[in-house]
């Protein structure tokens, strides 16, 4: 446990101070890979939050879209500082997850039916984008209007160090958060509504607010996710924010990586995301879609035999060995 | 509170008119009956008559079709079932459907600090789910697993995760089911304590009647969703109507 301690502790301090070491080149795109890594983590570990209690999201994208083209538009249209776009997207998207959670709580949309459900909301998001050309710009997307120069108000920067940081900082908060939860009494609950809804239900459990909450919770973080990827970028486009290919690509690399562990998502997305930069190396932009084909095959072959992930098993395994030692009596 | 060798008691549970249909298929008619505070009244019938079913209604997992059910001067029906265990009543499951992925003390803390009608904190639920581990007999490995727990075992954890949440009534739905007769008589023991010492009124569903007429003051017979008879244990069993409810099973007979 000890030797988690440390290693954690070296990583991070490694991460604070990559900016300082002298990369040549390479700096731009190593910094460009590694924030994309954070923020997609996080987005991950939003992600995770629910699908580690059985509600597996298809439609996160949604989330995303809603977040990212709120603040861009309220920023573009009416000049309204990111930061405070950010906070009417917190609503708006709270809203939609309200809206989403709470009829497929009540009628018991479970399982399967609830990743079609939710499945179908991220397209309706992707589709609402693109229908309103005229805003967003339709599916061309949308440039964020530069603000011409380094500006905490426009949330643009043209050191990526800033980002960076920002993206740093993200990523932990999302541990934190994802820490939090699986501590709190509020993850048996969940654990079990996850199970068995009747038995939850009849231990006092309010199954319908659990669901709710731990949705929008999920939402707004996967929302704030995108508005940081937008901000990074500085463009929105509905099929890299909304719609089935980014939420796959979520649930993808948070099940490589493993649902149910702090540092699941983050090992998944960190492995997709090279993965992608490999064999855009590799293979260049002739075979685009390769890397999806890859994480296709990936994810089968995961889903059958480590159910867990990557990072879920390799901890699990660590971890059995010195348990196993005192043998449990049984009780009858 | 608390006696219960006679002397008239506050009606705890008043069920009136009960009906329960699933299509077309009536599986309680119109049932009536009542439970009074602090006694341990046992409620029987063959695989099938309703009783189950009556503890969903009871306890709100199912909607009656009509009928009124009051605990105390409080209606139930239409209730959610988190709403009525945090009025105080909580109820066992014939088949235990323990939540796998949390260990056995996580099973009762969880419910110790949902159930309970005013939130403690979670370290206090930590404690009391504890506390009653050890009055059902699970003390030993509270961190491990519930695969590690047998028949019996299941359905220890059943009755302390219903204890967890307070209840004033407790239901319990065939708590004997599946176990040895070593196991049969711990588990009457357990009951008949779980009255006496946290004064909790039960109503005990069995369908084996022989251990449970030993502990209970008053029964409820049920066939095919009818009350078809009602009173002292004794009466009960000698009852025609009952003997014949249960023809070819008198085995079950005390
Ligand atoms: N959810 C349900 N849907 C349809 N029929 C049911 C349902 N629950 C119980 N029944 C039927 O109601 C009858 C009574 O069942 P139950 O209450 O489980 O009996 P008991 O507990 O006395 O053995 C049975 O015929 C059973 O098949
Ligand atoms: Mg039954």
């Amino acid at each position: 446990m000890s030797a988690g301690r440390v290693g954690v502790g070296v990583l991070l301090a490694a991460l604070v101070a990559a900016p300082f070491v002298p990369m040549g080149g390479m700096r731009q795109y190593i910094f460009h890979v590694l924030i994309q890594i954070f923020v997609w983590s996080f987005i991950g570990g939003a992600w995770a939050l629910m699908g580690r209690f059985g509600l597996v999201s298809l439609g996160h994208g949604a989330f995303l879209g809603l977040g990212a083209y709120t603040t861009t538009l309220l920023w573009n249209f009416f000049g309204l500082t990111p930061w405070l776009g950010a906070l009417v997207a917190v609503v708006l998207t709270a809203a939609l997850a309200v809206i989403v959670a709470y009829p497929c709580s009540r009628f018991q949309v479970i399982g399967h039916y609830f990743g079609l459900v939710t499945l179908a909301v991220g397209e309706v998001v992707r589709l609402l984008i693109i229908a309103e050309r005229d805003w967003t710009g339709g599916s061309l997307g949308l440039t964020v209007r530069p603000a011409g120069a380094d500006s905490l108000v426009a949330v643009q920067f043209a050191d990526k160090r800033v980002f960076y940081y920002a993206a740093l900082v993200l990523w932990a908060l999302g541990l934190w958060v994802w820490h939090r939860v699986d501590r709190s009494m509020a993850r048996s609950a969940m654990e079990a509504i996850g199970e068995d809804e009747t038995a939850a239900a009849s231990v006092g459990i309010h199954v319908t607010r659990f669901k709710i909450a731990i949705t929008v919770l999920s939402a707004v973080l996967t929302a704030v996710g995108g508005i940081a990827y937008a901000q990074y970028i500085a463009y929105v486009n509905p099929d890299t924010l909304a719609g089935i290919g980014v939420s796959l690509r979520i649930v993808f690399a948070v099940v490589l990586g493993g649902m149910y562990a702090l540092l699941g998502p983050t090992v998944g997305t960190a492995l997709t995301i090279a993965l992608a930069e490999v064999l855009r190396v590799v293979f260049g932009i002739t075979y685009v879609g390769m890397a999806e084909t890859i994480y296709g095959l990936l994810l089968i072959v995961f889903i059958i035999f480590l159910p867990s992930g990557i990072y879920g098993s390799v901890r699990d395994l660590l971890r059995r060995r010195p348990r196993s030692q005192p043998a449990a009596p049984v009780t009858a | 509170m608390g006696g219960h060798l006679g002397a008239p008691h506050f009606q705890m549970l008043t069920v009136t008119g009960l009906t329960k249909r699933f299509g077309g298929f009536t599986a309680l008619n119109a049932v009536s009956f009542e439970v009074k505070e602090g006694e341990i009244l046992g409620l029987i019938g063959p695989n099938g008559s309703g009783k189950t079913t009556l503890f969903n209604c009871v306890s709100g997992a199912l909607t009656p079709s009509s009928g009124s059910i009051r605990f105390g001067a409080q209606e139930l029906a239409g209730l959610t079932p988190d709403r009525i265990c945090h009025l105080g009543i909580a109820r066992t499951f014939q088949i235990p459907r323990p939540f796998r992925k949390l260990t056995i003390l996580e099973n009762v803390a969880v419910a110790a600090h949902f159930g309970a009608a005013q939130r403690s904190s979670e370290a206090e639920a930590r404690r009391r789910a504890l506390e009653i581990l050890g009055l059902v007999g699970l003390a030993t490995t509270p961190h491990a697993p519930t695969t590690l727990l047998g028949a019996g075992g299941l359905k220890k954890l059943e009755l302390a995760r219903a204890l967890a949440t307070g209840p004033r009534l407790l239901l319990a739905d065939e708590s004997l089911g599946g176990l040895d007769s070593s196991e049969m008589a711990g588990a009457a023991d357990l009951l008949r304590r779980i009255r006496g010492e946290l004064h909790i009124t039960i109503v005990w569903v069995e369908h084996i009647m022989a251990t449970l007429m030993r502990v209970v003051d008053r029964v409820v017979v049920l066939d095919h969703g009818e009350k078809i008879a009602e009173g002292k244990p004794r009466e009960v069993a000698e009852d025609p109507k009952v003997v014949e409810a249960y023809l070819g099973e008198k085995v079950v007979l005390a």
